[in-house]
């Protein structure tokens, strides 16, 4: 299509006006958390002195550096191992035909419908019972059967995308379906596993409401529900400013996966749910 | 499959089943048996934490039941949603909870589509355009919720400030409270409700918009008569998963007011039922009419979606 400059320049003021909404708030909490002491309450946007102050304080407390470590160990568990099970079910549902495979579909649909504190609170009194409260265990097994729904459906899209032809050409040449799946498929399919993982992973890395009900302490609670029963330095003191602080720390993984993948995210996330 | 029955009836089925066996092809039943072992473990692991929660949860509503005092544990069959529902405070809620959707819902939908359209046409910036999208929507929720609380508060905001408003306090009334809910609410989805829309934007075909603006339609009139109606699909399942999503609605209630000034959702109230007050049957009913209510709420999108594409397709012949 030909397009004016006129138009184009008014395109180029949309898009800069996108992006300062985009950013904004985020840029806020940043500056939020390099306000030092009283600084807190100048009600401008910028800090009067710029200060590390908080970034101390959030790492000095056990409290911050607990869930910091449980919030990426149990997300990088959670996300590897839905991601392979996501990947053998979805590589099922696009290639092969076998009963059940709208059961397994229809299931997925029905769990991303059901609300998530519907299912929190009966597991709250199930894993009391059981042992798994307040454990890794006892969050990585939900953030799974709350993150498979949503890779299935992506790297299902994703398959759908894949030749046919190749995988036939390589049973053909005598491989079995196995051998076809591992050596043509995997290959083939790699982008879209990574896709799916990092969507897997910011919405566990998200995750409050597990995080709130199943934990009573630090043996598991991830970040997010601990900023929720953050302190400040002594009992007196306003958390706002660490609070800020820890925010932006975990929100700098967040960042650094879009910037670098950007393009894959956009891909998975239209692919996945226009197709799905 | 079932043991108590006589002998003579399972018999049949088992024939035939042997006898369908037999005409499966050997590949055929390999590749069942493979689509079953690559899909088992995720099925198993879907159904395992949902379904036995699911089921229990039905099943303790039914009961008035206190975690604290477990032998006062009585069957009260319908009782709870009895309580529930002719009870002012759970209507209030629902109240809240469906205002909450519509208007954050629909000022997404519009604001999504201008996103939408910019991202599909600046031909600068795309990148740059992409990259700060995907923030909001990766950013956790609890750390946006905290973002706009604080941006609002009158003791460290600077929203106050800007607009001159002195001391106001966002957070002392119902609807300025849920003004700054519905406004964190708004700027965390409307990215992921607009590449959704991004998706549906980019299957029409360039040639229609071209052809319109030959025959003289104006900007608005292209937009209303050639891509809204040519992206519908995406429409539905942008509004559609954004609705379900919206009607959940509890981290930024939780981290923004708690519930005060009259904001809590349904979402909030099933959670301070069960884990707060331990009141396991009443929460778990709340639970069960919520999770009925983003059914029918699905059902109805559905239903609506299913006719709108037949009508489509009528008008075509």
């Amino acid at each position: 299509m030909k397009v004016s400059r006129r138009t184009q320049a008014f395109w180029i003021a949309g898009a800069i006006l996108i992006i300062a909404y985009a950013i904004i708030p985020v840029l806020w909490i940043i500056s939020l958390s390099f306000k030092e002491g009283d600084d807190i309450t100048n009600k401008s946007f910028l800090p009067s002195t710029w200060s590390w102050e908080n970034y101390k304080t959030v790492f000095a407390s056990d409290l911050f550096t607990t869930a910091l470590r449980n919030s990426v160990g149990m997300s990088l568990i959670a996300t590897t191992i839905s991601v392979i099970l996501a990947t053998l079910a979805a590589y099922a549902i696009s290639r092969l035909d076998f009963p059940g495979k709208r059961l397994v579909l229809g299931v997925a649909l029905a769990i991303t419908v059901f609300p998530v504190i519907a299912i929190a609170t009966p597991l709250f009194d199930l894993w009391r019972n059981i042992g798994l409260y307040d454990t890794w265990l006892g969050l990585i097994i939900p953030y799974l059967s709350y993150s498979l729904p949503l890779s299935v459906y992506v790297l299902a899209a994703f398959f759908r995308e894949i030749p046919w032809e190749m995988e036939q050409a390589a049973q053909v040449d005598g491989a079995t379906a196995w051998q076809a799946f591992r050596r043509v498929i995997v290959p083939l399919a790699t982008p879209g596993v990574f896709t799916a993982a990092i969507l897997t992973f910011f919405a566990v890395w998200n995750d409050f409401v597990f995080g709130i009900t199943l934990t009573s302490s630090e043996a598991a609670r991830p970040v997010p529900a601990a900023l929720a029963f953050f302190q400040g330095a002594s009992q007196f003191s306003q958390p706002t400013a660490p609070i800020a602080a820890a925010a932006v720390v975990v929100t700098i993984p967040v960042v650094i996966l879009v910037l670098l993948f950007q393009r894959k995210i956009v891909a998975g996330l239209t692919n996945g749910a226009v197709k799905g | 499959m079932s043991t108590t029955t006589s002998a003579a009836p399972p018999r049949a089925p088992k024939e035939t089943r042997a006898a369908r066996r037999v005409r499966l092809t050997d590949r055929t039943r390999k590749e069942r048996n493979l689509g079953w072992m690559l899909a088992g473990p995720a099925f198993i692991a879907m159904v395992a934490v949902t379904g036995y929660p699911i089921l229990n949860a039905i099943w303790l509503s039914l009961f008035d039941f206190r975690l604290t005092d477990p032998s006062g544990r009585e069957f009260v069959f319908l009782g709870n949603y009895l309580t529930i529902l002719t009870d002012g405070l759970f209507w209030q809620q629902f109240g809240i909870t469906s205002l909450i959707t519509i208007v954050t819902v629909s000022v997404e939908l519009v604001l999504g589509f201008g996103l939408a359209m910019v991202m599909h046409r600046a031909l600068y910036l795309r990148t740059a355009l992409r990259t700060a999208i995907l923030i909001p929507y990766g950013i956790i929720t609890v750390v946006s919720s905290y973002a706009w609380a604080y941006a609002f508060s009158n003791t460290y905001g600077f929203v106050n400030g800007v607009f001159g408003l002195g001391e106001y306090d966002w957070f002392g009334g119902t609807w300025s409270a849920l003004f700054t809910v519905c406004v964190a609410e708004i700027w965390k989805t409307t990215p992921f409700m607009s590449l959704l829309l991004l998706a549906g934007l980019a299957q029409i075909p360039d040639d229609y918009l071209e052809a319109a603006k030959v025959d003289g339609a104006t900007a608005w009139q292209r937009v209303k008569r050639v891509i809204l109606p040519n992206m519908k699909a995406a429409i539905m399942v942008a509004l559609l998963f954004r609705t379900l999503d919206a009607f959940r609605i509890f981290d930024s209630i939780f981290i923004m007011t708690a519930g005060a000034q009259n904001t809590e959702t349904l979402s909030f109230l099933a959670y301070r039922q069960t884990i707060s007050r331990v009141m396991v049957g009443l929460g778990s009913a709340v639970s069960v009419i919520l999770a009925i209510l983003v059914v029918l709420i699905a059902v109805m999108f559905v239903k609506v979606f299913k006719t709108d594409l037949s009508q489509q397709r009528g008008d075509k012949k």
